[in-house]
């Protein structure tokens, strides 16, 4: 056969909706993690964080929430994350031990450097793990996002759409 | 070469009839180099002269036999000392006795069947040579010429395109389309993928060619997979609704036809892989089979008539599925079990 000129027209394509380009998209997610607040006294004292949650994915019972959650609380989703999902879970800022021990020249965990490092790791890792299909069928995700509190004594489940 | 420095040797030389007219291919040798060698196909006769040159004028170069073998050979690199020999032919140029002079010997292997391309991968090397052996007591001298063989196919009466649906659940849906399931190895793949559901925030999206050499039986089976080419054909975030049109050329790309089951010993396929990328680097993919063939040349005069009825056979069927079904897509980077990484 001679060689012929190999057609390579672009294949038929459905028009595009109007709505669907120029509307807004379907994957809308935003977390922000921010106000950091110091409460408590003395040796019992804790920062806590503002998590804020904006969202159109119809996975998520509320379309906005916002819940204070504190550094041990990552840590428990992020526990429970491993143990209950397939997801290699990204890891969190660090504990930063050495910063609680005595006799600093400095706030320890309540400098405010650290805090801000610490907070913008939390961000990314919220942002990280709270967009994977796999880990948003977690229930433990979504208490930690939008419940008040998180029960640590939760049943761990799935969570099913209709 | 002789342990007393005074025996006779000799240079042999293999010399082929049409080496003036006929066509050379480049072929990649085990160390990565490139060479050319002569072409042929299936059915061709191979014919020529073997020339021994004696090292020492007037003397003689006793000998237990001349012969020259036309062969055919799998090597498995794993197993280097067991060659597989599917072709083997043997001429005998001269009965055991001796040469007072240099002499030339003519041969011709007719309509020599060669039932599979010239192959040297990651593991195994397939190939052809002309033998030609000078038998002595102590040692034989020999001389290899080594050639490449191409196999050609037609176009294939049936090459339904490919298209399928895959996706995650709730999350991301899309419809990957392949204009056909055979591509010659200068064509061109006209493709589209369509976005029906984005519920995840995608960046990126290309396609990769893989190659996937199969050698061993059984248990013992070993892939070696080469990525020959990756291709972007998306940057940015899609919607719903919207098509992104693929059209990717082969010919600048060093690929080989597809080999099934080649003499039972190895295979290589190509794949397309299809890689959603998204904001956090997670990689989502759909690998594809698809099949190779090469086309053969506009048919020369000098093509002999057995070669053009070699070139008429079909390269094998490949099944593709016509119908759209929904199957899952793979998401890898963050999933604990899988090995893969990210290019």
């Amino acid at each position: 056969m001679a060689d012929a000129i190999a057609d390579t027209r672009r294949l038929f394509t459905k028009p595009q909706n109007l709505n669907d380009a120029y509307g807004p998209p379907s994957n809308f997610l935003e977390i922000d993690v921010s106000n950091p607040e110091t409460v408590g006294v003395g040796r019992g004292r804790y920062t806590t964080y503002e998590v804020r949650l904006k969202t159109n994915l119809p996975i998520f019972k509320l379309k906005e929430s916002c819940v204070r959650r504190r550094y041990s609380d990552f840590e428990w989703l992020r526990a429970e994350l491993e143990r209950e999902s397939k997801v290699v879970v990204p890891p969190l800022p660090g504990k930063a031990l050495f910063r609680q021990l005595p006799f600093r020249g400095d706030d320890g965990i309540f400098d405010d450097s650290f805090i801000e490092e610490r907070r913008q790791g939390l961000e990314q890792f919220l942002n990280k793990v709270a967009g994977h299909p796999l880990a948003q069928n977690e229930r433990c995700l979504h208490m930690f996002l939008q419940d008040e509190s998180v029960d640590k004594n939760y049943t761990p489940s799935k969570i099913r759409q209709a | 070469m002789s342990f007393f420095g005074f025996g006779q040797s000799a240079d042999i030389d293999i010399v082929l009839n049409d080496a003036e007219t006929r066509k050379k291919a480049e072929h990649k040798s085990e160390d990565g180099r490139k060479d050319k060698y002569f072409l042929f196909y299936d059915g061709e006769t191979v014919s020529g002269k073997v020339n021994v040159t004696l090292k020492y004028p007037g003397k003689r170069l006793e000998h237990n036999g001349i012969k020259i073998e036309f062969v055919g050979q799998i090597e498995l690199y794993y197993d280097r000392g067991n060659h597989h020999e599917f072709v083997s032919l043997v001429k005998d140029l001269a009965r055991p006795g001796e040469l007072t002079q240099s002499q030339t010997f003519d041969f011709e292997f007719t309509h020599v069947e060669k039932p599979y391309e010239s192959y040297t991968g990651q593991n195994v090397k397939l190939r052809y040579f002309l033998r030609a052996t000078v038998s002595r007591r102590l040692n034989d001298i020999s001389k290899e010429l080594d050639i490449v063989v191409h196999t050609l196919s037609t176009y294939p009466e049936l090459n339904s395109s490919i298209k399928m649906e895959v996706g995650i659940e709730d999350c991301l849906h899309i419809e990957f389309e392949y204009n056909k399931s055979k591509y010659h190895l200068k064509d061109v793949i006209v493709g589209k993928i369509y976005f029906l559901l984005v519920r995840i925030k995608i960046r990126h999206m290309e396609i990769d060619i893989i190659k996937r050499e199969t050698t061993g039986t059984g248990p013992n089976v070993y892939h070696e997979n080469d990525t020959i080419a990756k291709y972007e054909i998306m940057d940015g975030a899609p919607v719903r609704g919207e098509s992104i049109p693929i059209r990717l050329f082969l010919a600048g790309y060093e690929m080989t036809p597809t080999m099934r089951d080649i003499n039972k010993k190895f295979s290589v396929r190509y794949y397309l892989n299809l890689v959603l990328i998204d904001e956090e680097e997670r990689r989502y993919f759909k690998q594809q089979e698809i099949t190779l063939w090469r086309k053969g040349d506009i048919v020369r005069k000098s093509m002999s008539h057995q070669a053009a009825i070699a070139s008429q056979r079909f390269e094998g069927s490949s099944h593709p599925e016509k119908r759209a079904h929904t199957s899952p897509l793979c998401s890898e980077c963050m999933c604990r079990d899988s090995a893969k990484t990210s290019a």
